[in-house]
């Protein structure tokens, strides 16, 4: 019984971790119509943030409030520089370009800490365990991990529903032409809401530094997850993607319990079900 | 003969006496090339003549290659036609069952969906003992080429398989080009510019992007088999999404549905990465800085640039 | 009177709340030319869009020769027999004015999958996409793009690529839209000529072409029927009168 609270446990954690990731990831498709490849990357250097970070100051918790600081400049940074010149471009130039970010974030990684995979050590507060059951322990820092995620999807929440930004969010999310017509500054909205999302990314990379370790390509890997999570959910939708990810998170973690060799394929697997029975995502609005 | 066949048919020359410099080397190199070209004519097909942009290519790509490596006994060889048939047909196969799920979503959900289901293959061949595994596989003994008796080639003779790829890339340009001009082709042409008014013209849509699909699978498949049979070894690696990324790249890069774009995008873009990797170990900073400026200040890509340079010489672009 | 070839009844179609077409019944007949009037939003194009199965219903029936097609995709209530325009002009822009027509007449061949000729030589797509061609008035020139038609011709091109089609059924949309005085009496002359031999619904504005036309003519407002009946009944509508002919909406 224990172990299967456990696995719910972890299903959890991973699924919270990606509702960080993806949720900035499809406000930026919904709102921007934007596919952006590099999303994955922020996630990567919010982790290698807190690796370089956490060492040069010594506590993790400085390192990701530092971190989160810089990635917000980041993407206020890049939505000027380069995204608000492809909002109107089709796809594929988005694609190249967004493409073209990645060799680049992957190569200055590279060049600034080396191609080794790095521990994070846990906050020393949150090194222990607690007990479950009578057998079994659970790392709090996972916990913890949870707890934080969940705390930011009700401040998703709260923004999304109740304040002006929101609002903005609510009307770009379902139409694009909508946000002008509410006679707001568009590019502002845009500007803040890429910011959001590279935050959100680089939080998330930071928050499970400790757990996945630090190496190369990890940005990659969650950015097609991301994806998956995206398809699932409905593009645009925040709480399209809260459902994904929990899925996901279930999918892959009791696909490693019960048919481990086959674990990296059942998220693919759920996706293809959902395109057979709701090609255009659980949330999407018709 | 039109002034326009000019340059490419110089091109081929050329490439066609390439290995008489007896520069192993490059003949290798330029072997591996010509096996990307194909890659990614078969992926313009869909990006450039269909409108479907398709981020999971190397799925197929790798499935053809997988296919000789598993056919191939350990100590023997395996047969060249029967094995490049089966590759082919395996690539299509797949490539029709992941279309008959892609095709339900289009734009940047076909983006997106794409990706990850050749990530899905990725696993499978990443993940199980289906193909070794992350180590990959190799074909220990180079197929056997022969008909009826006679031998026509030998795969572990680099020149000979220069000539066999070479020979494969005419192929499948002048099968292209003709599929391009058929009906077939032309209702392709009329989805890509208004896939609305092409059903409502009486166009089952779904069915001729599901062809052309599996199709541009079977062709990759082809470019897979190519590749094992050249480097005799094959890892999951190659249907990574690096792998479709960077095809993808060749043929926006080389200029998509353009006849000569996605071969001229292999060259280039396979050209570059020898010239940059010797000069600095990050090339790829410079790659991609270089597709970002591109995308910023030269939105259509190499092959637009081109048309723009000889519309100047010439006076006046060829419609495409 | 003749049984109707295209027939829709208590055809709806919600947009969230609100009913763009509501309830909506009107039949076609071969040799007839019924017109479709309404002020702007009126619901015309929806019902032409949920006729053609560019739309699909929220409730009610469609009816091709006596078959169900409501919930047919558009292409295959194309290969039934009906054609249709639209509203604003939706050609091939990059193709030939000739390759249009010839790719419109093209999806009624079996050869339309063929991947081994060469298009452009096809016999028997060539030769109905010139009689369309022909028909519509746009023989000369069909080597130019498309996209660099003037508006009228333009016009006249999207009318041949639905004739390339050889439907039974034509629903047009506003086919007079922004053409000039010459060029809208072509048309006319054009539409006179298919009603003997088509059923077609036309959505127009230009109530001198429409009432010169038509054989019936179905009023709408607010996504519903409001009068239905040859074009002196309309014109002596009291309900018409006062709902539309009364706002000067020419």
């Amino acid at each position: 019984m224990s172990v299967f609270a456990i696995q719910l446990l972890n299903a959890l954690q991973y699924g919270l971790l990606l509702f960080l990731v993806a949720s900035g990831l499809t406000l930026i498709f919904g709102i921007m119509g934007i596919i952006n490849l590099a999303h994955g990357s922020f996630y990567m250097i919010g982790a290698y943030m807190a690796f370089a970070l956490s060492t040069l100051t010594g506590s993790l918790a400085v390192a990701m409030v530092l971190g989160v600081a810089l990635s917000v400049v980041l993407g206020l940074f890049l939505e000027w520089a380069l995204f608000s010149h492809l909002y109107r471009r089709d796809h594929l130039e988005q694609v190249l370009l967004t493409y073209g970010l990645i060799l680049i974030f992957e190569e200055l990684r590279s060049l600034a800490v080396g191609n080794d995979v790095h521990g994070v050590p846990v906050p020393s507060a949150f090194g222990g365990s607690i007990a479950l059951g009578d057998t079994m322990t659970y790392p709090v820092y996972r916990l913890v991990m949870s707890v934080v995620c969940l705390a930011i999807a009700a401040g998703m929440y709260l923004l999304i529903q109740r304040t002006r930004l929101g609002m903005m969010i609510r009307a770009g999310a379902s139409n694009r032409e909508m946000v002008g017509v509410l006679g707001v500054n568009v590019n502002l909205v845009f500007r803040l809401v890429f910011a959001l999302g590279v935050a959100l990314a680089a939080f998330a990379g930071m928050l499970a530094a400790p757990v996945s370790s630090v190496y190369p390509g990890m940005g990659q890997q969650v950015l097609i997850i991301c994806f998956v999570v995206v398809v699932i959910g409905g593009i645009g939708s925040v709480w399209g993607a809260l459902a994904a990810s929990l899925l996901i998170g279930l999918a892959d973690t009791f696909g490693k319990v019960f048919f481990p060799d086959y674990a990296g394929i059942a998220v693919y697997l759920l996706m293809a079900a959902i395109l057979l029975w709701r090609p255009e995502g659980l949330f999407r609005r018709a | 003969m039109p002034r326009r066949h000019l340059a490419p048919l110089a091109a081929l020359l050329l490439v066609a006496l390439f290995p008489l410099s007896g520069a192993t080397f490059y003949v290798e190199l330029t072997t591996k090339i010509m096996i990307m070209a194909i890659f990614a004519l078969s992926l313009d097909l869909l990006v450039g003549w269909t409108g479907l942009v398709s981020f999971g290519h190397a799925a197929y790509f790798g499935v053809g290659a997988y296919t000789l490596a598993l056919l191939s006994p350990k100590a023997a060889a395996a047969g060249m036609w029967s094995s490049l048939a089966l590759a082919i047909a395996v690539a299509a196969v797949c490539a029709l069952v992941v279309g008959i799920f892609v095709l339900r979503t289009r734009g940047i959900y076909f983006i997106m969906v794409t990706l990850a289901f050749a990530q899905m293959f990725y696993f499978v061949f990443h993940d199980t003992d289906v193909g070794g595994g992350s180590d990959g596989r190799y074909v220990n003994v180079k197929p056997d080429a022969s008909i009826l008796g006679f031998t026509p080639f030998d795969f572990d003779r680099p020149v000979h398989v220069y000539y066999v790829v070479l020979a494969m890339l005419v192929l499948v340009f002048l099968f292209l080009q003709r599929v391009l001009r058929s009906p077939f082709g032309r209702a392709l042409s009329g989805i890509r510019a208004n896939e609305q008014r092409m059903r409502a013209l009486g166009f089952p849509v779904m069915a001729y992007k599901l062809a052309a699909f599996t199709l541009a699978g079977g062709l990759a498949g082809l470019a897979g088999w190519l590749l094992a049979a050249q480097s005799g070894f094959v890892n999951p690696e190659i249907l990574s999404w690096h792998q479709s990324g960077n095809v993808l790249l060749m043929v926006i890069l080389g200029g998509a549905g353009t006849p000569y774009g996605p071969i001229a995008g292999a060259f280039a873009l396979t050209l570059l990465h020898e010239l940059f990797s010797t000069l600095t170990t990050h090339w790829q900073l410079w790659l991609g800085i270089s597709i970002v400026l591109i995308v910023l200040f030269m939105p259509g890509g190499l092959g637009h640039l081109v048309r723009r340079v000889r519309a100047s010489l010439f006076g006046g672009g060829r419609d495409v | 009177m003749s049984d109707p070839i295209l027939e829709a009844a208590g055809l709806t179609r919600r947009f969230g709340g609100l009913a763009a077409c509501d309830g909506v019944a009107i039949a076609l007949r071969r040799g007839e030319l019924h017109a479709l009037l309404g002020p702007n939003g009126a619901g015309k194009s929806t019902l032409i869009n949920l006729l053609s199965g560019d739309l699909k219903p929220t409730s009610g029936s469609i009816r091709m020769k006596g078959e169900e097609i409501a919930q047919l995709p558009p292409e295959r209530r194309s290969l039934r027999g009906i054609g249709r325009s639209y509203q604003k002009t939706n050609i091939f822009g990059g193709f030939t004015v000739f390759e249009n027509a010839r790719l419109a007449a093209q999806s009624r061949d079996p050869r339309s999958w063929a991947i081994g000729s060469d298009a452009g030589r096809d016999p028997v797509s060539r030769e109905r996409a010139q009689r369309a061609l022909g028909l519509a008035g746009l023989d000369a020139g069909t080597e130019r793009k498309a996209g660099a038609l003037s508006h009228g011709e333009q016009r006249q091109l999207e009318i041949a690529m639905v004739l390339a089609t050889e439907p039974e059924v034509l629903l047009l949309d506003e086919p007079l839209a922004g053409m000039g005085a010459e060029e809208s009496a072509r048309m006319v002359a054009l539409l006179k000529r298919l009603a003997g031999t088509h059923a077609i619904l036309l959505v127009e504005h230009d109530m001198d072409a429409v009432f010169a036309l038509a054989d019936r003519i179905t009023v709408m407002v607010n996504g519903q029927v409001l009068e239905s009946g040859p074009p002196a009944q309309i014109r002596a509508s009291e309900r018409v009168q006062r709902a539309y002919l009364g706002h000067g909406d020419g």
